[in-house]
């Protein structure tokens, strides 16, 4: 082959992969803007419309998963209608947690600089606070008396030769201050003080105004800690449990129990006695469920799992907290829900 | 005696032919092709985390540790990249078939859909990468008569940074007109792949290679092992185990209130900035100076990023500065040592030569990394910061005085 054979040959490449490409570029985003302007498939209500509407009472906040002109809005459905109508609101979130006062969203806004946000909302959706988080949202919690909030987010790091990412975790008065990163508490394991330096903390739950529960990763392992912000400690009660949640009754712990499937880090959703340490594994849940687990009430747990084949769209699933029953649909084309009782 | 004069790089059709300003065309052809192939793969490195999280719904730290165990591959793949050149005498197949590893990996990449795929095919990608840098730097080396080496290597290392400069910016740019346009930047980073390899398929000559005496004869270790890259390979080492990584610095600056967290990313960029800018200038002074001088004071430049950071005085002030620290600090570093280890060993040997001092300088800084790592949550940053700049402050006047002796010997026949 000629020099001149070669060039005229890549300069062909040059045009086929740049029409390609663009001709790609051009169709999804047309496509795009197809199915995002296209309405909800699950029935949507407006506040106008219904005063009593599932904005208000007793409720679950979520985010919805549809794809169409609502992705990733916060809605709400009627507590005792959840598969019902949704009320959709203008405010777009990851993960969103709520009180009948308080909701706390964190969100990914995206631009040349990709950054991240916890913004607080008042129930009118005013906004309280907006503060930068240090990168992508993973876990949202209010307290129940809607005081405090903790994030968790995960880090990427960006150099060849480190590891790529590690976990944020912090807590905040709403409209208030933080009190830091949790990996900076002292950390007792098993009785001992420790400081190891590969700590990650996340998956935070409150107890009260002082006492919370969340998980420490270390050396592979996980473990239950309990944590006073007043004496900036995490003490280990616990070990192998990710993603705490506190029962309403506060007697137990649900969490997701890592096992390995096919090489890969599998959850089964479980539940911790905090009195006996008697534990139940829900494994009545086929999926691996990768969520931190919300109450619906003292009997029920609730969590989302991504839809087979669609990417971006999930489901919440409601399932017995004793394991005597299976699964079930509760909202779908739904994430991150929160029960919201006023 | 390995070198005959008709083997010699400034005889051939590649040579620069228009005076020393000039370098080689095939070393602006390589650094084309590393720019396409960096827009390629940072394009898609770039929005990975949150291509993972966001949609494939993944813990972000199962994503950590897999990445971890590739780049302890990578560097040992990087030594079979040399050996395979040197071996077969045709770098530029084996540069070939690193890149063509890493462009089928990210066709790849649109079909997959678990994290255990995504980790493989992230693997393929990495083992291309650890393939075809040697191979390709022992091209530039061959290519080039021994006074421009920093020069030519400063050109390849400011294309390939330009690469890396842009792959985000498209990445961004794309997933701000199409918001769930993850695929359309993975299709648009596999077509530059595709671009990168045809380039050098079609475009690079296999040619600037010295002919075998011993046609295909094995690679003998104890040959690369020569008395000037031994001490080149101890000194680097040395030096690795005293670098911290970038990423520890940006967080050391973060930890002391130097910036807000959602600034983090443009550290890279802004240090690749200087990096590019100076690529060119600090590759023609290693010329001038001689490259192990200049690789060295490149540690010195290090050594006042630590400082700067450890005293932390005005936030904006000292993170600007350490920005241009660190780029000169690459800038005088990574094209050079290169470019020296080159000249160190028989040109026949030159990949292996290449390769092994790469390798160690990559496994220098892991361990570093970690060791560094354990430091910070003993010391605490600042302190931390300050150990290591006493070890490093230490091992630099030693490492001068051994600079004068490999550039002598990089200098004469080796």
């Amino acid at each position: 082959m000629s020099r001149r054979t070669r060039v005229s040959l890549f300069l062909a490449l040059v045009l086929v992969v740049v029409g390609g490409v663009t001709a790609y570029a051009v169709g999804s985003a047309a496509d795009y803007r197809r199915t995002y302007q296209r309405p909800p498939s699950v029935p949507t209500v407006s506040d106008a419309d219904e005063p009593a509407g599932p904005a208000s009472g007793p409720r679950i906040v979520f985010r919805h998963t549809g794809i169409d002109d609502s992705y990733g809005r916060v809605a709400t459905v009627r507590l005792d209608d959840p598969s019902g109508p949704r009320t959709v609101s203008d405010v777009s979130c990851d993960r969103v947690d709520a009180t009948d006062e308080v909701t706390a969203c964190l969100r990914t806004e995206r631009g040349v600089v990709t950054t991240y946000s916890l913004t607080e909302y008042d129930a009118g959706w005013h906004e309280l606070q907006q503060v930068p988080l240090p990168g992508i949202p993973s876990r949202a919690r209010l307290s129940a008396d809607g005081a405090m909030v903790s994030t968790t987010t995960f880090v990427s790091g960006h150099d060849y030769l480190q590891v790529g990412f590690s976990t944020a975790t912090e807590i905040r008065d709403v409209d208030g201050r933080g009190h830091g990163d949790l990996e900076r508490f002292a950390l007792v394991l098993d009785g001992e003080r420790v400081t190891p330096r590969d700590r990650n903390v996340w998956g935070v739950t409150f107890a009260d105004e002082d006492t919370f529960y969340a998980t420490v990763g270390t050396g592979g392992r996980t473990y239950l800690v309990e944590g006073s912000l007043d004496a900036r400690t995490l003490t280990s009660v616990a070990d192998h449990v990710e993603c705490p949640s506190l029962s309403p009754d506060g007697t137990r712990i649900a969490y997701k129990e890592a096992s390995t499937r096919d090489g890969a880090t599998w959850w089964t959703p479980a539940v911790l006695d905090l009195a006996t340490g008697e534990r139940t594994v829900l494994d009545a849940e086929q999926a691996s469920v990768d969520d931190q687990v919300e109450w619906l009430d003292d009997d029920t747990l609730l969590y989302g799992l991504p839809r087979e084949g669609e990417a971006g769209s999930t489901d919440v699933w409601a399932l017995d907290a004793r394991g005597s029953a299976g699964p079930r649909l509760l909202i779908p084309l739904a994430w991150s829900p929160a029960v919201v009782r006023p | 005696m390995y070198l005959t004069l008709s083997d010699r790089p400034a005889a051939s059709p590649d040579a620069p032919v228009a005076g020393r300003r000039r370098v080689a065309p095939v070393v602006v052809t390589l650094g084309i092709v590393s720019l396409v192939t960096d827009i390629s793969s940072e394009s898609v490195a770039a929005i990975l985390p949150l291509y993972l999280t966001a949609v494939v719904g993944l813990s972000a730290v199962s994503y950590g540790l897999v990445d971890a165990l590739y780049q302890g591959v990578s560097a040992l793949v990087r030594i079979g990249g040399g050996w395979a050149a040197d071996r077969s005498g045709h770098p530029k197949w084996v540069a070939f078939l690193g890149y063509g590893m890493s462009a089928v990996a990210r066709f790849l990449l649109l079909f997959s859909t678990g994290l255990a795929a995504i980790s493989a095919v992230i693997a393929a990608d990495r083992v291309g990468k650890g393939l075809r840098t040697a191979p390709r730097d022992a091209m530039i080396s061959a290519a080039t008569p021994p006074e421009s080496l920093g020069h030519a290597f400063g050109v390849h290392r400011a294309l390939d940074t330009t690469g890396a400069a842009i792959g985000p910016l498209i990445a961004f740019a794309v997933l701000w007109w199409i918001p769930d346009g993850y695929l359309t930047v993975m299709v648009i980073s596999f077509g530059f792949a595709v671009l990168g390899v045809a380039l050098l398929g079609l475009l690079v000559p296999d040619r600037p290679v010295p002919e075998r005496r011993r046609d295909r004869a094995p690679v003998r270790w104890r040959e690369v092992a020569r008395p000037g890259l031994v001490r080149l390979v101890v000194v680097a080492g040395a030096l690795g185990l005293v670098t911290v990584g970038d990423g520890f610095l940006y967080l050391a600056l973060l930890e002391l209130g130097g910036f807000a967290a959602h600034w983090f990313p443009l550290l890279y960029v802004g240090t690749n900035v200087v990096y590019l800018a100076l690529a060119i200038p600090v590759g023609r002074l290693a010329d001038r100076r001689g490259k192990a001088t200049v690789l060295i004071a490149g540690h010195g430049a290090l050594l006042a990023a630590y400082a700067v950071v450890a005293l932390s005085l005005d936030a904006t002030a000292s993170t600007l500065l350490v920005l241009l620290l660190l780029g000169t600090f690459y800038a005088a570093t990574d094209g050079v040592i290169a470019a020296l280890a080159g000249r160190l060993v028989p040109d026949e040997l030159r990949a292996s030569g290449i390769a092994s001092v790469q390798t160690v300088v990559v496994l220098a800084r892991m361990v570093s990394s970690a060791a560094f790592g354990a430091l910070w949550f003993v010391l605490g940053p600042r302190q931390a910061l300050v150990v290591v700049g006493v070890a490093l402050a230490l091992a630099l006047p030693v490492a001068f005085a051994s600079a004068r002796r490999l550039d002598l010997e990089a200098a004469g026949a080796p």
